[in-house]
């Protein structure tokens, strides 16, 4: 083999074993989804990692009734509005609730939703995961926003506590924020 | 060409106005220099983890925290096996490639030469980023070198550094395999079949191949840490719908084969060595290429094994565990053709040899304990226990470590032109092969007996085994240093080496003189 051949030899060499190198750097990201087609497609791992996320935690024995509320601040022009049925929850249970804010003005909309419990008793042993009552909603004009809210009850809540009152009152911030 | 001139000064012969002094190790292309670059630049970074090393089995000479504090501890064995694997076998194997590849098959040099010069100065850059990141407020990285998140996602400054490092030795391996694989498949002597290969260049160009397809991998696995970190992405970041496990699966498809890498060039040079002591051809040659390819192949279907333990179901453990046992027959089959190629040799026992029939023997040990490991009911009892510690560094010690130390004392009269000082090099062996057993034997004691890794205090029952194997490893530390001495000894003098150094020796680089002209082969030698 002559030096000219040699040189073109070694460039095609070059070019094909850097393409394949990233390829495999692309590879290495579409295993992310890959992994959940395959999973997908033979069942591995489905029934699984339900078992695993099983609560053994929960006491099925009885269960509490959350009524559940919603309040709007005199003045702010929102819609707000909690879940129409109050739910039955074991305690232990991980229990995930949406409420929903709707803007009904023409101007971005800034506020907060604080909670508060009926008993106040009640309020220990609510304990948030997470709830939009962490933070700050921001609403654009018209804008609808569906805020969760994660809770597991304690297991330690009372017998005679049978139903207890979530309630959340939201506040818009005033003009100019 | 007169061979004494060029031994005085090897560019005085060949070269006009080529620089000197630092210039010419900054800007040379030759396959040599950068082969020499690499092996030396491998002996500082062993030096580092191997100090480190020694603090950690400092700390764990007695049960209780006397030396380093548990951050310090963890940052320790993180580095350590950063260093020791990125830093040390990896270089180290790339360059014998670099010095013995052209040489083994006749080609003037490697086919880019001038990426082979910057492939290797990436190298200083990401040891200095992974090395100076101890000096951050912080410290360095502490999650382990397999760089799990959460800890990777939740870590200081020091992990995007690390993360960084791993880029910069990623595309440095990158550039260095395609180098080496371009200049096997098209730079080879005419009459050299691929067929007729040594098996070193057969071991390379298949560790090249696996370089080129996982190291991406690693890349694209450190990336997502790094977007995930810095990005707002959530690959493996729980609170926003990632998943850590996600990140186990991707970092051992790249891990797995990574293992091979750090193995197949060890095979390579053992398969080198053990025909020139016992003075007869390699045994099973074809089974050899066959079996390498085989082990390198089997490699991407096993990645599972190392986490046994995350939840897979129960298909998924038996698939995993059934190609991992597999993995044993073409090893098998290696170990085998080793010893069939020393039944009824001629044998004779130079430090090289030494060394080559240690690792049969405890590379063997290693790969029994891997057996072990891959049963996965076996497995998730001794998940995270220092049977692991003491299976890989079975494997990495005795198996790739004491092959590079066989290949340095065979190759050294081929690079340095005066033979080695065997009394000493039997020293440095039988210290090392004592010591070193001493030091990692007990861990398995220690693993079935269930204590955990990475920790720096543990439970009193574990102290007995833990100070003997503390004992062994100051011993292995210190022997290292003999090494040292060996090799700089045979740098600046000796007995003169032939060009064939060894009786047995067989092979084009035995052709050319010792030292090995700085240019060789600028006319191709014939193969028959």
């Amino acid at each position: 083999m002559n030096a000219a051949t040699m040189r073109r030899a070694n460039a095609r060499s070059l070019l094909r074993l850097s393409l394949l190198a990233l390829a495999m750097f692309g590879f290495g990201f579409t295993l992310v989804p890959l992994y959940d087609v395959f999973c997908d497609l033979t069942g591995l791992n489905r029934d699984a990692a339900q078992a695993l996320a099983n609560n053994t935690q929960v006491d099925y024995g009885r269960s509490v009734r959350i009524e559940l509320l919603a309040t709007v601040q005199d003045g702010a022009r929102v819609r707000f509005s909690a879940p129409r049925q109050p739910v039955d929850v074991h305690p232990g249970e991980l229990v995930r609730l949406d409420y929903q804010l709707e803007n009904l003005s023409d101007r971005e909309l800034v506020g907060h939703a604080v909670p508060s419990y009926g008993p106040a008793a009640a309020a220990e042993y609510f304990q948030k995961i997470d709830c939009f009552c962490f933070r700050e909603q921001r609403l654009a004009p018209g804008e609808t926003l569906r805020l969760p809210v994660m809770f597991v009850l304690d297991r330690a809540v009372p017998c005679d506590m049978n139903v207890a009152t979530l309630s959340y009152t939201f506040f818009a911030r005033g003009e100019g924020s | 060409m007169d061979a004494h001139a060029t031994t005085a000064d090897p560019l005085a012969s060949t070269h006009h106005g080529a620089p000197r002094g630092l210039a010419r190790w900054l800007t040379t292309t030759n396959h040599k220099d950068i082969g020499t670059l690499y092996l030396w630049f491998a002996a500082v970074m062993f030096l580092v983890g191997g100090l480190m090393a020694m603090l950690i089995r400092v700390e764990l000479f007695e049960p209780g925290l006397q030396v380093v504090q548990p951050g310090l501890f963890n940052q320790l064995t993180t580095m350590h096996g950063l260093i020791m694997i990125f830093g040390v076998i990896m270089p180290a194997f790339t360059g014998f490639a670099n010095w013995q590849v052209p040489l083994m098959i006749g080609a003037p040099d490697m086919a880019f030469p001038r990426m082979n010069n910057w492939s290797f100065w990436l190298l200083p850059v990401a040891g200095a980023l992974l090395i100076g990141s101890l000096f951050l407020p912080g410290g360095a990285v502490a999650g382990g070198w397999t760089m799990y998140p959460p800890l990777y996602l939740q870590g200081g400054i020091s992990y995007d550094l690390t993360i960084f490092a791993i880029h910069i030795m990623g595309a440095s391996s990158i550039m260095g395999a395609i180098n080496i694989a371009t200049t096997i498949l098209n730079m080879r002597a005419p009459g050299m079949t691929l067929m007729k290969m040594p098996l070193f260049v057969w071991t390379w160009l298949i560790t090249a191949y696996l370089l080129i397809a996982v190291m991406p991998v690693l890349a694209g696995a450190v990336t997502m840490l790094l977007t995930d970190r810095n990005f707002g992405t959530h690959f493996f970041d729980a609170a926003g719908g990632g998943d850590p496990v996600m990140f186990q699966h991707i970092f051992w498809f790249f891990g797995h084969p990574e293992v091979y890498i750090l193995i197949l060039p060890a095979f390579g040079i053992i398969s080198s060595v053990i025909p020139t002591f016992a003075r007869k051809p390699l045994f099973g040659y074809a089974s050899m290429v066959y079996a390498t390819a085989s082990i390198a192949i089997l490699s991407f279907i096993v990645w599972g094994h190392h986490m046994f333990t995350v939840g897979m179901p129960a298909a998924a453990q038996l698939f995993f565990m059934y190609a991992t046992l597999l993995i044993a027959v073409p090893t098998g089959v290696k170990v085998f053709n080793w010893v069939a190629t020393m039944w009824r040799g001629s044998m004779t026992f130079e430090t090289a040899m030494l060394f080559a029939v240690a690792f049969v023997c405890l590379f063997t040990i290693g790969g029994f304990s891997g057996l072990v490991l891959a049963m996965a009911p076996v497995d998730i009892q001794l998940q995270d226990t220092y049977y692991v510690v003491a299976h890989f560094h079975y494997v990495l010690v005795t198996g790739a470590l004491f092959s590079i130390y066989a290949g340095i004392y065979y190759w050294l009269p081929k690079w340095t032109g005066h033979m080695v000082d065997e009394t000493l090099g039997r020293w440095h062996f039988w210290l090392s092969a004592i010591s070193v057993n001493v030091l990692f034997f007990p861990m398995h004691f220690l693993g079935l007996a269930g204590m955990p890794r990475r920790i720096p205090d543990y439970a009193l029952q574990f102290a007995d085994f833990n100070r003997i194997a503390s004992l062994g490893g100051f011993v292995f530390g210190a022997s290292q240093i003999l090494l040292l001495w060996v090799i700089l000894k045979c740098i600046r003098g000796g007995r003169r080496a032939e060009a064939k150094a060894w009786e047995g020796a067989e092979g084009l680089e035995w052709t050319v003189p010792s030292p090995a002209p700085y240019h060789t082969f600028a006319q191709p030698p014939e193969v028959k």
